[in-house]
Order: C-alpha cells, then sequence, then structure tokens
C-alpha cells in the first residue's frame, strides 16, 4: 500500500487520507479520468475490481461520487476515490466505464437519483425510474410532491426507452447526442417484467437473429422501491427491517452486514454467542439460497421435478428459522448488538439433523441433475466468463469464484465467528454455466462444514449487547463488506450524528450479475441465455433496491 | 378370449333388419364417430388425471385430493372450468387461421386415434396399408401447430411454431423408419395382420435385437413427435411463456392440450400394437397353462394395460430430464436416431431373410 501511497502523492491535487485498510483520495473533478486510469493501470496492485459508484450530494457543497477500489491482488484494501462539484443545475463528470464494465450501470444509476451526466458514457438512460420522472429523487432538495410526480396511468413508451441519451466532448464542449437502440429490422423479443424464467420482474429486451441472441438491452425498476430514500428517514433499528427486503433470499445476511457496520460505527462489543448464531444462520441462509438456485436452475431447463426437491429440502431450513426466531422468509432475526432472542431449545439439535439429511439429498441432487447427460450438454462449453471479464463487471459470489477469482469476503476479512472456523473458498477455473452451476453445490457442502464447526461450541452468555434506547451512529463514514448468497454485499453509511444516516448505499452483487449476462449471453442461443441467466441466479429485488 | 366382432356384427344385424344398406352404414357412421369421441375425451381427461398424480408421486407430493374419492373428479372438474373460460378475442391475428388451427391438431389426432385396434374385433377400420395411415395422418398435427405460432401474430409463438415445425418432421423420419422395421417383420401393413401374427409371440421377443432397438427408437421419436419434455421445445416454458399456443384461451387451448395428451397415449397404442402384440395377451411358446390363463384376461385390458405402461414411461422421462437445446435435439435425430434405424431395417431384413 506504501506504493499506491507513493504513486498517489505525485499528484500534487489529491488529498489522501488514510483510516485502517481504507485510502480516500480526494480529487477535483477534472483530475478524476487521470486518477482512476493511473489507479486501473498500476503495475503490480492494479485496482482492477470497482466495488461500487456511491453517489452523494453534499448539500451546499455540491454534489459528489466516491467511487470504492479494491485491488484483487490484496483484496483487503480498499481506496475509496471522492470527487464533487459544486455545480447543481447541471452537474458533469467524466465517465469510467472504459476501465471498469460495470462502472456503466452504476453511472446510470447515480445519474438517475443525482442527475450527474457522465461524459462519455455511451448510455445515460435512467436506470431504475421513468425517464420522464421529474427531479432526482435522493438529491436533499427532492420535491416528493404527489403532484410533480402523479403515478402515471399510461406504459411508458418503447420508442422512449429506447431512446439513448448521451455526453460527448465536442472541441472541448459537451454536446448531447440521441441514438436508438435496436435497429428497425431487428426481431426483439421480451423477457419480462413477468416471463417464467425471470427470477423476478427483470425486463429484458433482446435482439434475436433466430435463435441466436444478439443484443440485450436489460430494464430495471419494475420493482424498486426506494428504500436507501426511505432509510434516510428511518432510524437503524427500523432500516434492518428494509434488508431482509432488499435479496429476498440472504435477507439475513443482509441485515447481519448493515448490524456489523453500525455496531463498528457504535464500537460496540457483541458477544461471542451472538457471532456464532450469526455465523450459523447466515450459513443456512446461504444453503437455502443456493438450493432454491439449484432447484431454478433445473426449472428453467425444464426440470421440475428437481425443483420441487430443492424446495423441499429448503423447507428444513426455513423451519428451524421458524422454531428459533418466528420468521420464515423474513427471519427478522439479528438486532444491532446481537440477536433478538436466544436460540430454541431444540435449534442444536435439529441443525444437526438438518446436516446429516443435506449430505444424504446432496448426493441424490448430483445423481438426478448434475450427471445427466442432457443436463451436462446445455451447461458445457456455455457461458464463458473470463476471470478478467469478471473482474471488470465485477461479477462477485459464486459467479465470480467459478471463474477463478477468489473473492469471498468470508476470507478477505472475516466477520462474526468466520475466523474461528476452517473452510476453504471454492473456486473453480472455467468459468463455464457448469461451473456457476456445480459451485453452489459446492458451497452447500462447505457451509454445512463450517456449521458442524460451530454447531456444538456455541460459546454461554448474552446473546446480545446491550445498546440505547435511541441508537445514534457518530459522525462520519463506515463500510462494511459482507458475502451473502450472490455475491458481495456492502453497506455504506454516511452519519451525521444522527438517528438516522445521512446517506445509506447497499452494493447490490445482482446487479453487477446483470452485466456478466450481457458480457456471456451475446452470440449464445435464446435457450442459453436463459441457462446463464439462472446459473447467475440474480435476484430482482436486489438490483431495484 | 371374447371376441368384440359378435357385438358389433349383431348391432349391424339389428340395424339391417330394418333399414336400407345406405342407412344402416350412415348411422353405424354415427354411432362410431359418437363413441370415438366419448372415448377420446374420457381418455384425455383419465390420463390428465394419471399424469397429475404420477408427477405428484415423482416429486413427494400427493396430487390432486379433493375433488371426489382421491381426487378422480378433479379433472372433469378442470374440464368444466375450462368449457366456461372467456375466449379472448386478440386483434391482429389472422382469424381464420386462427381458429384453424386448433380444429387441425385435433383432427389428426382423433383421425388416427380411430384406426387403433383397440381390442379383438375392436376396429374400426382395418386398411391394408393401415400403418401408412397412422403415421400419415398422425404427422398432419404439425400444419396445426404451424399455423397456430404462425396466425397468433406474436414472436414467441413464431419461434415456438419454427421449433415445432423442425422437430416434428425430424422425428417423423425415425418414427415412421423403426416402424417399417416391424413392416419389414410381419410383411404386412395392415393393423389385424399385424397384431394377429404376433399372437404366438410378440414382435418385440421374435424380432430379436432389431426389434427392441426399433421399439426404444420407436418411443424417443414418439415422444418428440407428442412435443412433451425433455423435448417440449415448442412450448419450452422458460424461453417461450408457452410456445405456439401462448395466444390461446379456454377451450381453444383446450384442444390443444387434449391433443398433446391423446397424441401420447396414441403414441402408446402403436407402439403397443406394432411391437407388443395389441390386444394379444402374453404368450411363451410351450407354456401352455400360462398361456391359457393368460387368455383368461380379456383384450381390452391387455390392450389399455399395455398403452398405459408405455404412457407410464413417457411420463417418467419427461418428469425426470431436463428439456434438450434445439441443436441438441436435431443432432439426437439426425445424427443418432435416423443412422441407427436405417441400420436397424438392414439388420431386420437380414433376420427375416
Amino acid at each position: 500500500m506504501n506504493i499506491v501511497k507513493q504513486k498517489l502523492a505525485a499528484f500534487s491535487f489529491a488529498t489522501i487520507e488514510e483510516k485502517g485498510k481504507t485510502i480516500t483520495v480526494t480529487v477535483p473533478k477534472e483530475n478524476l479520468y487521470e486518477t482512476a486510469k493511473m489507479l486501473r493501470d498500476m503495475e503490480g496492485t492494479p485496482f482492477d475490481f470497482l466495488i461500487d459508484i456511491i453517489g452523494m450530494d453534499y448539500g451546499d457543497e455540491g454534489l459528489g461520487v466516491i467511487y470504492n477500489l479494491c485491488c484483487t491482488h490484496f483484496p483487503a484494501y480498499l481506496i475509496a476515490l471522492k470527487t464533487s462539484t459544486p455545480d447543481r443545475e447541471n452537474p458533469m463528470l467524466y465517465s469510467v466505464h472504459d476501465l471498469w464494465r460495470s462502472a456503466g450501470l452504476y453511472e446510470r444509476e447515480v445519474h438517475d437519483f443525482f442527475g450527474i451526466k457522465f461524459i462519455n458514457n455511451p448510455d445515460m438512460r435512467r436506470l431504475f425510474l421513468r425517464s420522464d420522472w421529474k427531479g432526482y429523487p435522493l438529491r436533499k432538495d427532492y420535491d416528493a410532491d404527489p403532484a410533480i410526480n402523479p403515478v402515471p396511468l399510461e406504459n411508458e413508451l418503447i420508442e422512449n426507452m429506447e431512446t439513448v441519451p448521451s455526453i460527448t466532448l465536442k472541441m472541448g464542449q459537451p454536446v448531447e447526442s440521441t441514438r436508438k437502440l435496436f435497429g428497425e429490422e431487428e426481431y426483439i423479443v421480451n423477457f419480462g417484467p413477468q416471463h417464467p424464467a425471470m427470477h423476478g420482474v427483470l425486463h429484458l429486451r433482446a435482439s434475436l437473429d433466430g435463435e441466436i441472441v444478439k443484443k440485450i438491452d436489460p430494464n430495471f425498476g419494475y420493482i424498486h422501491r426506494g428504500i436507501e430514500k426511505m432509510s434516510e428517514a428511518y432510524t437503524y433499528p427500523q432500516i434492518l427491517h428494509l434488508a431482509d427486503r432488499l435479496d429476498y433470499l440472504s435477507g439475513t445476511i443482509n441485515r447481519h452486514a448493515i448490524c456489523l457496520c453500525c455496531e463498528k460505527a457504535l464500537e460496540l462489543e457483541v458477544p461471542m454467542r451472538a457471532h456464532y448464531i450469526r455465523t450459523i444462520f447466515d450459513e443456512l441462509t446461504r444453503i437455502a439460497s443456493h438450493l432454491l438456485g439449484w432447484g431454478c436452475t433445473a426449472m428453467d431447463m425444464g426440470s421440475i421435478t428437481a425443483f420441487v426437491y430443492g424446495m423441499r429440502d429448503r423447507e428444513k431450513i426455513m423451519d428451524i428459522f421458524e422454531e428459533t426466531a418466528g420468521g420464515r422468509l423474513m427471519v427478522n432475526y439479528n438486532v444491532i448488538g446481537g440477536v433478538a432472542q436466544d436460540i430454541h431449545p431444540n435449534f442444536q439439535n435439529r441443525v444437526k439433523e438438518f446436516i446429516k439429511y443435506m449430505r444424504k439429498m446432496l448426493k441424490e441432487h448430483h445423481i438426478l441433475f448434475t450427471g445427466n447427460p442432457i443436463m451436462r450438454d446445455r451447461m458445457d462449453g456455455v457461458g464463458y466468463l473470463s476471470k478478467e471479464a469478471a473482474i471488470s463487471v465485477g461479477a462477485t459470489g459464486p459467479s465470480g469464484r467459478a471463474s477463478g477469482w477468489s473473492c469471498d469476503a468470508r476470507k478477505i476479512e472475516p466477520y462474526a465467528a468466520y475466523r474461528q472456523v476452517e473452510f476453504k473458498e471454492m473456486l473453480r477455473q472455467d468459468g463455464l454455466t457448469f461451473d456457476r452451476y456445480v459451485i453452489r453445490l459446492d458451497e452447500i457442502e462447505e457451509s454445512l462444514k463450517i456449521i458442524e464447526q460451530l454447531i456444538d461450541n456455541i460459546p454461554d452468555g448474552p446473546y446480545a449487547a446491550k445498546t440505547k434506547a435511541i441508537i445514534r451512529l457518530p459522525e462520519g463514514e463506515f463500510f462494511q463488506r459482507v458475502e451473502n448468497a450472490r455475491g458481495e454485499f456492502d453497506v455504506y453509511i454516511n452519519s451525521k450524528g444522527d438517528k438516522s444516516p445521512y446517506r445509506i448505499k447497499f452494493r447490490s452483487p445482482c446487479m453487477t450479475l446483470v452485466n456478466a449476462l450481457q458480457e456471456t449471453a451475446i452470440e449464445s442461443k435464446v435457450a442459453d441465455l436463459i441457462m446463464i441467466g439462472a446459473s447467475l441466479d440474480y435476484v430482482i429485488p436486489c438490483i431495484d433496491r | 378370449m371374447f371376441d368384440f366382432a359378435i357385438v358389433t356384427s349383431w348391432i349391424d344385424q339389428f340395424l339391417r333388419s330394418f333399414l336400407s344398406a345406405g342407412w344402416t352404414l350412415f348411422v353405424e357412421f354415427v354411432l362410431i364417430g359418437l363413441v370415438i369421441l366419448a372415448l377420446y375425451a374420457v381418455l384425455a381427461l383419465l390420463l390428465i388425471y394419471v399424469e397429475r398424480k404420477v408427477c405428484a408421486f415423482f416429486q413427494c407430493r400427493i396430487g390432486p385430493n379433493r375433488v371426489g374419492p382421491w381426487g378422480v373428479l378433479q379433472s372433469v372438474a378442470d374440464m368444466v372450468k375450462i368449457l366456461l373460460k372467456e375466449l379472448i378475442n386478440i386483434k391482429r391475428v389472422d382469424p381464420f387461421l386462427f381458429k384453424a388451427a386448433m380444429f387441425l391438431v385435433i383432427i389428426a389426432s382423433i383421425c388416427t386415434f380411430g384406426a387403433l385396434p383397440f381390442a379383438r374385433g375392436l376396429q374400426t377400420i382395418d386398411f391394408n396399408i393401415g400403418v401408412f395411415y397412422l403415421l400419415a395422418v398422425s404427422s398432419l398435427g404439425v400444419v396445426g401447430i404451424l399455423l397456430a405460432g404462425w396466425s397468433s401474430n406474436n414472436k414467441y409463438t413464431m419461434i415456438g411454431a419454427m421449433r415445432s415445425g423442425a422437430q416434428l418432421i425430424s422425428y417423423e423420419l425415425s418414427a415412421g423408419l423403426s416402424l417399417m422395421a416391424i413392416v419389414v417383420l410381419s410383411g404386412s401393413m395392415q393393423l389385424s395382420e399385424i397384431v394377429n401374427q404376433q399372437a404366438e409371440m410378440w414382435f418385440i421377443f421374435k424380432g430379436h435385437i432389431p426389434a427392441f432397438i426399433a421399439f426404444v427408437i420407436y418411443l424417443i421419436a414418439g415422444h418428440a413427435e407428442t412435443n412433451r419434455g425433455p423435448f417440449d421445445l415448442p412450448e419450452a416454458e422458460s424461453e417461450l411463456t408457452a410456445g405456439y399456443h401462448t395466444e390461446y384461451s379456454g377451450i381453444q387451448f383446450g384442444f390443444f392440450y387434449l391433443a398433446e395428451y391423446l397424441n401420447m397415449f396414441i403414441v402408446a397404442a402403436i407402439a403397443t400394437t406394432m411391437f407388443l402384440g395389441g390386444w394379444m395377451p402374453l404368450h411363451i411358446p410351450g407354456w401352455e397353462g400360462f398361456n391359457q390363463v393368460m387368455d383368461f384376461i380379456p383384450s381390452v385390458i391387455w390392450f389399455f394395460g399395455k398403452a398405459f405402461l408405455c404412457v407410464f414411461l413417457a411420463l417418467w422421462v419427461r418428469w425426470s430430464f431436463p428439456r434438450l437445446r434445439i441443436d441438441q435435439l436435431l443432432n439426437l435425430e439426425w445424427k443418432v436416431l435416423m443412422p441407427i434405424s436405417l441400420i436397424n431395417i438392414l439388420l431386420m431384413a437380414l433376420l427375416v431373410l
């Protein structure tokens, strides 16, 4: 990291701050691209993984953007690259989409919520909201009056959805231009928002040539609830409940992330018992999510029986959750400082029974589906995502690990009880649809091992630390990385010392997976597009937040 | 063993006693038509129920169990529901072809169904080119499917119909060739003749290995022709929502649904007739006592028992395997099944010689 600091010191315009493993670099907006390019191409430690782009409204100081960067060789170290523009009327920044492919969608999101336009980004449509939406909701001066944005009674026009504005520099002056996404002759098929293979309300518009996919245009926002905006008015314990609704299949883990972030800010000592219980719950959630992912992959291939088997096994986990926490899908168990209540007396026995049961069933699943020749033919040699591409689009989680990218946040920065257990990070090298499928089953096995190590050793003691009735986070910025079932889930909280955050941002692991879909599915067949989508296993409410 | 020809000829003589020959024929046609339609509908309901139950057991579920004892009336209730459903008129379809398509599909299916020998003496019409007739009429259904996809004026249906066309025409070849192997063995294309020749021993045993290969190929190809999983690409749910019948509603969709189930039965019935001795009981040469016991079981039960065994095989495959991709589907036919069935005919010819 010293090399990085030396390199950055050469830039006289940059102010550098170091806090723990994070280096915060603030640059003027004119030098943003230059600095980003230097970091991206740095020899030895290229910052090749753009974790997230966070839009900020600094009030009178204008609008800003934070780029969280990570070097895949030293994944524990982060660089937060900050820039801002005082112009609130027509804010413009340079795009970094050619350095990191994931930036394209992230910049659209910032544009959608803060109105910042990114010069050179070829696609500056709004990401979640309709193109006729007035105002930028996450700005502090946004007027939420329903008279300004009434509930629309008409569908959004397809022409508006397909007209892509972009800004380029011509002779040093920004010029706005528009283009059409699809040509007149293209055969465009809608997948979604209501479609059996879209796991949620994702809307893909695919241009087909016979059975071959030529172009894909994902369209988000059908289930956008504005959770980040809502959170700015909620207290921290209230925000926890929204976390379950992000990626509802790994709700417990998301909630855990927010708890960890708040605890980090409060410097709260969480009892070991709570850490153990949380870890077990996280892993059970991961298994449940992977089982559903496995089943859905099978169902997308027309094998409904396998889907039912996946659901049947997942049901056992739901029952365990229900007994202890009362909730099944929305477990509502983690609270700031620990867990909501102690575990049920049956909990340990039932989990141990489940481990035995699951091991047996996992074998059956492999026989039923992994070894099936039709299934192998459909998945092998299809949907190649290279390691470089996976890093560039930011496809974390099992999808990235199937391409050989070691990106497990549980290993990078062990949280909760992950330091106490031994487990392998599952890695595969080929990056095919089959690898993304089989790595999930492998991870189930690994999660079982983790649970096995913890379940008998849950220490005695309180299950939660005492917190104040009203939780106020101290002033500052807090960041927590957690591995949920689909990839890296990060929470960024900017607090002004109030009982609700000034700005909260969740990194959606699924949004980057849609990026990966665009990356891999071009020139494949329609049936493969569906399979690639299933193997990436994205959850739409996670994208739409 | 009871010969249904006794009943049919009695009805014939009864009618002739007070009607002229032409009128007798007319009344008989109407009667047979009604009987076949009724049997068609009842079988469809039965098959839907069987499928739902079998599928439920494969999936560790119970299946329908509320309407009637063990849910047997479930498919009747579903039929009433589908009859009462609104037929949605869709703009920008080709109205004539849109409506004609479903009739084409179901007529092709009924025509094939009508020509099957259900039991001793229970066959509507006994052509001397019976096998040709079955192949020709059953493949008319693809025209209906193509028209349905085309006239719906929808992108999913269009892709579904094109896939269906490619699939059905390809698999028709190996289905036909595998049946030809039996024609070579029996030396006749008349269904009654083929069944009678199997009195001693079913063709699947008589024909040694070639007959068995032909049987397996026919089951695969026939299964593919019914558009059911793992060959359900034309209606691949996860890609094309419902494929060629996306735009149909109510009983219009019901016709496609009915035809799909009956086609499954027809494939099983043809396999039964050609390979498993039709309505002939299981005879083992030399075991006289055994053969006589077998003869006590009515021929109808033999026929439907064997046909339902084949249906069960189809269901088993349907609920176990994932769907193929279009290129794999065509590879399987043109690179595997086709050459094997050609060689198989040659083998069969050598065996007969």
